[in-house]
């Protein structure tokens, strides 16, 4: 019975029950579904075992989607259970469960996939690709990081989540449940994935251009994935490193954070903001890409500035490694560090700014169309700036001293990370949804779900700055009502709502687009700029039949109005990966080795570490040369796409 | 409709933000830290105020001016790649905005790091205040007493916390008199506060600190010199001594009223404040092992030195 025990959760809730039984349902009704329609086969080769890098993106979108709504539940509760003074809904234990893992399920498990999603599906074929630079490692990318998010959610259900904030700080995060455990461990194997994920971007890019795209051609996208890809493989070795010594301390009674033998929870708090700091810059470059793309497709004209453009990201990039202490301005570090890093933090207002007034020279003598991606990205300049000087504000390392941990800097960060990211992946989704599934999302709904997005966010998270101010503590189950902080958190409550029905009708507008939506639309809907326009649609395995010769970072833009030939000389046949099942079984593998970690059973632990050498020691034994695409079937597929 | 339904949510988040400040605990300062603080607060508010609506008013323009329906159907944008005037100037007015505010931080920081203006001369009351799980106990170590979940301060008076923690770490933070720091376990972290008006404020932990973190808070009262005095010689006559034993047993996790002792637990349960190089053979002791005495000690002082310096 003992060993059973551990398994359950320690502080279960009604909420937990029925949320256990609607992922039970849920279960049963995809494994029935695919065997009433015969689909395991196809999934099975078409999906699961995909190295295609548009696939493999869509199934990181799909990821993140299903991840959005679980952190929009707990956000939800969140907002409910502080909606009230002295509100019972939740109790503290729960509350700090569930802001720990909207947090961690927000940053990590959904807004990391969405950007990846985007580096995936548009980055080839922006640089004439026909793939990433190595296909089946981006598979095993995947796999693993929806084994790390699979662990980390199923956290609640069997053991226990993980209670101490995103952050994790020790010596609170003692590991006296599981919930440490799965957060050190499951974010871990998630990590690794997205570790390779960048080695294999910065490898793509620099050698899979087409002749022609210089790096000052590339577009903006691609450089904002580049620079993010590098940002990746300096930040996140630290935290593989932080994690692993927190594994440690967990499970082998290592003392490297504890508070005896010289443990130092500090330097927790420096690792983990070593990697946090850049890790928001990971998450807003790709951003900032992909509003530069539809700005100016949708102004119709070029990018004001590109060189300034490509030239600020890099400074952002240099600048986010030197001011990750501004998260801890009240460690008592003294007025010398603060200053500096106070300097540094304000430093990066300057090549944000330059990005803002770019984006508005950029509509300056443009034609603007209103299309939906546009709309997100025009709402997005002035929320985003209002976010961006609140930061500055709390740069300001004595003012800090006020605003940090209370509800004020809670409103600051979602102020940039919902219209800085979210809109970005909202609009960025809305812009290439034809190009990857053949129909338009409907406009009428998806600027109906932008403005609610917009006036929601406003009433949710504009209080939080006053109620900051007024002295509420961020991370608080619940207040009194002396406080007064009670009717502007009901406030934030009405608005949460207003965002969750918005959220609603992205869902909505998802079906209803399939449902009626035309398919008789061209390849290029946007009348758009860039090279991935310039594929067919849907874009076939092989993304482009020649090769094309670019001669600016506006590809296609020149084919229209300079006449440029993109596509010279005659189909060869194509060289392309064979699918593999090994990041697959391998990631399942790690799994169960997490899972084993987890709860300390080493005899499984150290069976699912053998499997994994076994995978990779027979991956490196085997012979897959990959296979050809003919030319016939090229001319084939060429003819068909083209009559269609 | 959806304009004005905008228009609606934007004057509605700006009224509330309006008609808060007055009161707004932080900016109600009650002494010269929490003062310089929210002079700082309003000064970069309303800089920032106004590098808002300049991006507001240049988007509309934007907007405005170069819709699609507003131009003639044969418009062709035309191709502009920048300008190094224009760039330039864009980029100076942020450079100059940031060096400024540069300026005022790092004044600032020296400020609110040393004692509160108007008060360097006067003798700084010392007082310890530690965080154990969910609690605050203020050991008052020049009077002789100590307190729990309440602090009793004179006005007019240079005040020198010195905070450390028994378990994770918490904030200590009194809105009113200055903003919050740091109490970890490792190290003793010094905050200067002093109060100009008698009354009572809300202080609390700021930093999360497990289950019992929302009511993690304690009471501030500050009062006139004489009254202070008087309070601490009813003390005297009325508490109880503070044991060992009755410490370990406050140190439990869980919540309790305020509590009132004569002496202070440091006698028995010395604050950590020999945490530097120099100090390191009298924390040998601490040590369980002691044939790791050599490595142990010698990974502290190392480890010490990457973290960034603390400010005793
Ligand atoms: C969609 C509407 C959202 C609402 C209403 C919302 C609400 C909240 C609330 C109430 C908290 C906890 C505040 C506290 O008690 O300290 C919180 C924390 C947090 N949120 Fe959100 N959130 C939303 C979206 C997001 C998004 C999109 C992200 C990131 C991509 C995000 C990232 C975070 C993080 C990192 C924390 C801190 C967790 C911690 O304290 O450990 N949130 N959010
Ligand atoms: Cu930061
Ligand atoms: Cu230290």
């Amino acid at each position: 019975m003992e060993f059973f025990e551990r398994f359950a959760i320690p502080h279960p809730s009604f909420a937990i029950y029925a949320s256990m039984v609607a992922a039970g349902l849920t279960l049963i009704a995809i494994v029935a579904g695919l065997t009433y329609f015969k689909k395991w086969g196809y999934l099975w080769r078409e999906w699961i075992t995909t190295v295609d890098h548009k696939r493999i993106g869509i199934m990181y979108l799909i990821s993140a989607l299903m991840m959005l709504f679980r952190g929009g539940v707990d956000a939800i509760m969140m907002r409910a259970q502080l909606a009230v003074p002295d509100n019972t809904l939740l109790d503290s234990q729960h509350y700090n469960e569930i802001f720990t893992t909207h947090g961690v399920v927000m940053i990590l498990f959904m807004a990391m996939p969405f950007i990846i999603f985007f580096m995936n599906f548009v980055v080839p074929l922006q640089i004439g690709a026909r793939d990433v630079a190595f296909p089946r490692l981006n598979a095993l990318s995947f796999w693993l990081f929806f084994m790390g998010a699979m662990l980390f959610n199923i956290s609640f259900m069997v053991g226990g989540s993980p209670d101490a904030g995103w952050t994790s700080y020790f010596p609170l995060a003692d590991g006296e449940s599981v919930g440490s455990h799965y957060y050190m461990i499951a974010i871990q194997i998630a990590g690794i994935g997205t570790l390779m994920t960048g080695i294999n971007f910065i490898t793509t890019i620099l050698k899979m251009r087409a002749p022609g795209m210089t790096l000052m051609k590339m577009p903006m996208f691609t450089w904002a994935s580049l620079i993010t890809s590098v940002i990746i493989v300096f930040a996140f070795p630290v935290l593989t490193v932080a994690l692993a010594m927190g594994t440690m301390d967990l499970l082998f009674g290592t003392q490297f954070f504890t508070l005896e033998n010289g443990g130092m929870a500090m330097l927790w708090a420096n690792l983990f903001w070593v990697w946090g700091h850049p890790e928001v810059y990971i998450l807003i470059l790709p951003a900032f890409g992909i509003y530069s793309e539809i700005i100016s497709t949708s102004a119709r004209r070029n990018l004001y500035g590109y060189k300034s453009m490509v030239g600020s990201m890099v400074l952002i990039s240099l600048l986010s490694f030197v001011v990750w202490a501004h998260h801890f301005f009240t460690m008592g570090q003294g007025a010398f560090a603060n200053s500096i890093f106070s300097i540094t933090t304000m430093a990066i207002a300057v090549p944000t700014g330059v990005k803002i007034f770019n984006w508005l020279l950029t509509l300056w003598k443009g034609k603007i169309e209103f299309t939906t991606p546009m709309l997100y990205s025009i709402l997005f300049i002035p929320l985003f700036t209002l976010g961006g000087v609140t930061g500055v504000m709390l740069a300001m390392s004595a003012a800090d001293y006020q605003y940090h941990n209370t509800m004020f800097l809670v409103a600051h960060f979602h102020n940039v990370i919902i219209p800085g990211v979210v809109f970005a992946m909202l609009a960025g989704l809305t812009f290439y949804w034809p190009k990857m599934f053949g129909f338009m999302l409907n406009e009428k709904i998806g600027k109906w779900t932008a403005w609610l997005l917009s006036i929601g966010f406003l009433l949710a998270f504009m209080p939080m700055y006053v109620t900051g101010l007024d002295g509420q503590a961020r991370r608080m189950y619940t207040y009194s009502e002396s406080t007064g902080f009670g009717p502007l958190n009901m406030v934030s409550f009405v608005g949460a709502a207003i965002m969750a029905v918005g959220f609603v009708l992205i869902v909505y507008n998802i079906y209803y687009s399939v449902r009626y939506a035309s398919r008789d639309i061209s390849a290029d809907p946007w009348d758009a700029r860039t090279l991935e326009w310039a594929t067919h649609t849907p874009v076939p395995e092989y993304n482009f039949a020649i090769t094309p010769e670019v001669a600016s970072s506006e590809a296609l833009w020149d084919v229209k109005k300079k006449g440029h030939v993109l596509f010279k000389g005659d189909y060869e046949k194509i060289h392309m990966p064979n699918n593999s099942g090994v990041p697959f079984i391998m990631s399942c593998i790690f799994f169960a080795w997490g899972f084993s970690l987890v709860f300390s059973l080493w005899i499984p632990a150290i069976i699912t570490t053998i499997g994994i050498f076994i995978c990779m020691t027979l991956r490196s034994f085997e012979k897959d040369h990959g296979h050809y695409i003919s030319v016939k079937e090229i001319e084939d597929t060429e003819s068909e796409m083209r009559g269609a | 409709m959806k304009l004005k339904l905008a228009l609606f949510a934007v004057m509605m988040s700006i009224l509330t933000v309006l008609t808060g400040c007055e009161q707004l605990t932080v900016l109600d300062p009650k002494g010269p830290q929490a003062e310089r603080l929210a002079s700082d607060i309003m000064l970069t508010m309303l800089m920032m105020a106004g590098i808002v609506i300049a991006v507001f008013v240049w988007l509309v323009i934007m907007l405005v001016k170069y819709r699609a329906s507003k131009q003639p159907a044969d418009y062709e944008p035309p191709h502009i790649e920048g300008n190094p005037w224009v760039e330039g100037i864009l980029v100076g007015i942020p450079v100059l905005i940031v060096a400024f505010l540069s300026f005022v931080s790092v004044q600032s920081n020296y400020i609110v790091e040393s004692a509160p203006q108007g008060y360097e001369e006067k003798e700084p009351l010392v007082v310890y205040a530690s965080s154990s799980d969910w609690k605050w106990h203020f050991s008052y170590p020049e009077e002789g007493i100590e307190t729990v979940n309440y602090l009793y301060i004179p006005t007019d008076r240079p005040l020198e916390f010195r905070l450390y923690s028994h378990g994770p770490i918490t904030s200590f933070w009194i809105p009113q008199l200055g903003g919050q720091k740091y109490a970890m376990n490792a190290h003793v972290t010094k905050l200067h506060l002093a109060a100009d008006v008698e009354g009572d404020y809300m202080g609390r932990n700021a930093n999360f600190s497990g289950e019992g973190f929302a009511e993690n808070k304690f009471d501030v009262t500050a009062m006139n010199q004489e009254e202070f005095d008087d309070w601490v010689k009813e003390v005297k006559a009325t508490a109880e001594p503070i044991t060992e034993e009755k410490f370990e047993k406050l140190l439990e996790p869980g919540h309790l009223g305020r509590m009132t002792f004569t002496g202070t637990h440091l006698e028995f349960s010395p604050a950590p404040e020999h945490h530097h190089e120099g100090d390191k053979y009298e924390d040998k002791d601490e040590h369980k092992h002691s044939e790791e005495h050599h490595s142990a000690s010698d990974k502290e002082s190392s480890d010490h030195d990457k973290h960034m310096n603390h400010d005793e």
